[in-house]
């Protein structure tokens, strides 16, 4: 089991807009490799290399330092790539706020202890003009009370229970536990009719 | 037992609940290719623990293989290791892995019903998000994560929550010239991109039954696009006979036993579900994509949204380089794909065949088919399509994903406009990074090739 994980506090990047895709946080020439070690660079890379005279927010200055993303609706659609969670956390995120998450995406976050804690759109705005104002601000998601909190500012989050245990408890990665089961998967498998029946 | 095939199915994979809560789910059929599997096999080489079930594993490798030239080594030293990666995996774990030498070599969504290895009421996981394609024969099946192929590999189960059922119940007959990838996107445009979020689709009605199951994968493939990770039909007829003789179906021993199961795993009469939507597909026409998601569609004889309605239109008809308001039809086109998990199958090339016959590719488009497996690919030789595309100007390659992620050398250059009947139109998504596509079915396609632009082959019977 892995060390819980009760809150998170750092800076943010505001990542706008909503249904961010995969192939967009970690476009699919990227995905050429046989380990997840190099993928920190490859973090929105179209997006900023594409991004004209406004530098895209990963590589604004003001934003140097953050630890968690802020974004809009159903982050992460699109493919199953635990690459682009892994991205993620190797760009040096410990955790996204956002308005909702999709669910593959959530479920290889959490897989590798990375949170993703949904907020209500007003929250979001509200996060995202505290951030405007004060790029360095500090946000606290503590998970135990679900709340997120910003200089003085306080909102509920959600996460779905089992996921916010595990993050709690450190066992988020299932498979210590899976792997002690092997009697009951015995047992299931056994009553699996197919699994007996002989092909062609 | 009364009930969704949903919850049947699940119930009989349940291993237990885990100490967070979620459910331990046991997985009848994994399916392996070369993207997301090496970090699963070196995290159990590290942790010293082997592949539990090598026979209920298999793989195959399409995401990374060159449709023109595949001799060894890959001239792309990445695609190279990861296939060398894969074949050292699954030789040391004694899974099957199909690929050029064995003949059965296509996309993992391709192959796995063709063989006969998908069948009706098994959970089946694949780290690739378009496994709900095998969703179609009545089965469970979802995409996972590296971590989650991991936790297959090692114990043949894994962690996850269950889902709620909506039955997508689809009316009405489609007319001639519209196709399962027309329902589909239909209903993402219907419901969003993520209307589907925390649902299993269950697609059923008149107008699910009456389509083979080709179709009914094309239908299932795009779930996801709609947010909904499972999507399936319920088994009948029409999956016993598809089934019966394929290589790794039941044996005449077993058959009986197995079609009886089968049918006692689908969807009750009685059966309840957390939400319904009904959509009568009778007047509908051929679907396009004009933006950056699969729900930014319109019908082809409709116009794309005016500027000003709303940032993500905005940003979708800055990219696409659209003009608000104007028709889609009529939208110049410089490149045409054939081919994808969602519609790279032999009744696929069969109904764009229909449309070129005899017809010349438009001079500035490049046009390719990319058939969804050596076996479709063989399949359609036998009916002589190679020929009516190569007669009108297609290239024909070799099987696997190719274009529809550009993660070979199938490429969009700049900002081409690619007529497609994949899945996916985000930004970049094929090879490109300023590349626009337009997802239609593969007559569309076919049409567009032809005709340079976008055109109404439900309209026309084809461009002149
Ligand atoms: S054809 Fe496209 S969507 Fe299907 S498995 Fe390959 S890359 Fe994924």
């Amino acid at each position: 089991m892995s060390a819980g994980v009760s809150q998170v506090s750092g800076a943010c990047v505001p990542i706008p807009g909503d249904d961010i895709d995969t192939d967009r946080i970690v476009p699919a020439r990227f995905l050429r490799c046989v380990t997840f070690d190099a993928l920190g660079d490859a973090l929105f890379r179209d997006d900023r290399d594409r991004s004209g005279d406004t530098p895209h927010p990963l590589d604004d200055a003001r934003y140097s330092e953050a630890t968690i993303i802020v974004s809009g609706r159903n982050f992460g659609c699109g493919s199953s790539r635990e690459h682009a969670p892994q991205a993620v956390v190797r760009a040096g995120f410990r955790a996204i706020i956002a308005e909702s998450f999709a669910e593959i995406f959530a479920a290889n976050s959490l897989a590798i202890g990375l949170v993703c804690a949904e907020v209500d759109a007003s929250t979001r705005e509200e996060l995202f003009r505290r951030i405007a104002a004060d790029p360095a601000i500090r946000v606290e998601l503590d998970l135990a009370a679900c709340r997120v909190r910003a200089d003085g500012f306080e909102a509920p989050v959600r996460l779905p229970d089992a996921a916010r245990i595990a993050l709690l408890d450190g066992s988020f990665d299932p498979l210590t536990e899976l792997l002690a089961n092997h009697d009951a998967v015995a047992r299931v498998a056994h009553a699996l009719p197919y699994l007996a029946w002989t092909s062609r | 037992m009364s009930g969704t095939l949903f919850e049947k199915v699940w119930a009989l994979h349940r291993v237990g609940t885990l100490a967070d809560g979620r459910d331990q789910l046991f997985v009848g059929l994994h399916l392996v290719h070369e993207v997301t599997s090496p970090q699963a096999f070196a995290a159990l080489r590290e942790r010293d623990i082997a592949v539990a079930r090598p026979d209920r594993t298999f793989a195959t490798v399409d995401h990374i293989v060159p449709t023109t030239d595949r001799h060894r080594p890959l001239r792309d030293d990445l695609a190279e290791e990861m296939l060398a990666a894969l074949q050292a995996n699954t030789a040391a774990a004694g899974i099957p892995l199909f690929d050029e030498q064995t003949h059965r070599q296509g996309i993992v969504h391709v192959i796995g019903p063709e063989l006969g290895l998908t069948l009706p009421g098994m959970v089946i996981c694949c780290g690739d998000s378009h496994t709900a394609t095998h969703g179609a024969f009545g089965a469970i099946a979802f995409g996972i994560g590296t971590s989650q192929v991991r936790d297959v590999l090692a114990t043949q189960t894994l962690a996850i929550e269950p889902l709620r059922v909506r039955r997508i119940w689809l009316e009405g007959e489609l007319r001639e010239g519209v196709f399962a990838k027309d329902v589909a996107l239909h209903v993402i445009r219907t419901l969003g991109v993520h209307g589907g979020v925390g649902f299993a689709y269950e697609f059923a009605g008149p107008a699910v039954d009456a389509m083979d199951m080709e179709a009914r994968m094309t239908l299932c493939n795009m779930s996801i696009e709609g947010g909904a990770r499972v999507g399936y039909c319920n088994p009948d007829e029409t999956t016993f006979a598809y089934l019966a003789g394929r290589p790794y179906a039941p044996s005449a021993g077993d058959w009986d036993a197995a079609v009886a199961w089968w049918r006692s795993v689908a969807s009750d009469a009685d059966a309840t579900f957390d939400d319904e939507v009904r959509l009568d597909v009778s007047a509908l026409a051929p679907v396009v994509t004009w933006g950056i998601n699969p729900a930014q569609a319109v019908a082809v004889d409709e116009s794309v949204p005016t500027k000003g309605t709303g940032a993500a239109i905005d940003e979708a008809l800055a990219h696409m380089q659209l003009a608000g308001g104007a028709p889609i039809l009529g939208t110049p086109v410089d490149v045409a794909f054939i081919g994808s998990c969602t519609n790279g199958r032999l009744s696929d090339l069969e109904a764009a065949a229909e449309v070129i016959r005899g017809r010349t590719v438009h001079p500035r488009v490049t046009a390719i088919v990319v058939p969804g497996s050596q076996q479709v690919d063989a399949a359609a030789r036998e009916k002589g399509l190679d020929a009516v595309f190569r007669a009108a100007g297609f290239d024909w390659r070799l099987p696997g994903c190719s274009m529809c992620l550009g993660m070979n050398p199938d490429r969009l250059v700049g900002d081409q406009v690619c007529a497609s009947s994949s899945n996916r139109n985000f930004k970049g998504r094929q090879g490109s990074p300023s590349g626009r596509t337009l997802l239609m079915s593969p007559a569309m396609v076919a049409a567009a090739a032809i005709a340079g632009a976008v055109v109404d082959v439900s309209a026309t019977g084809g461009p002149t």
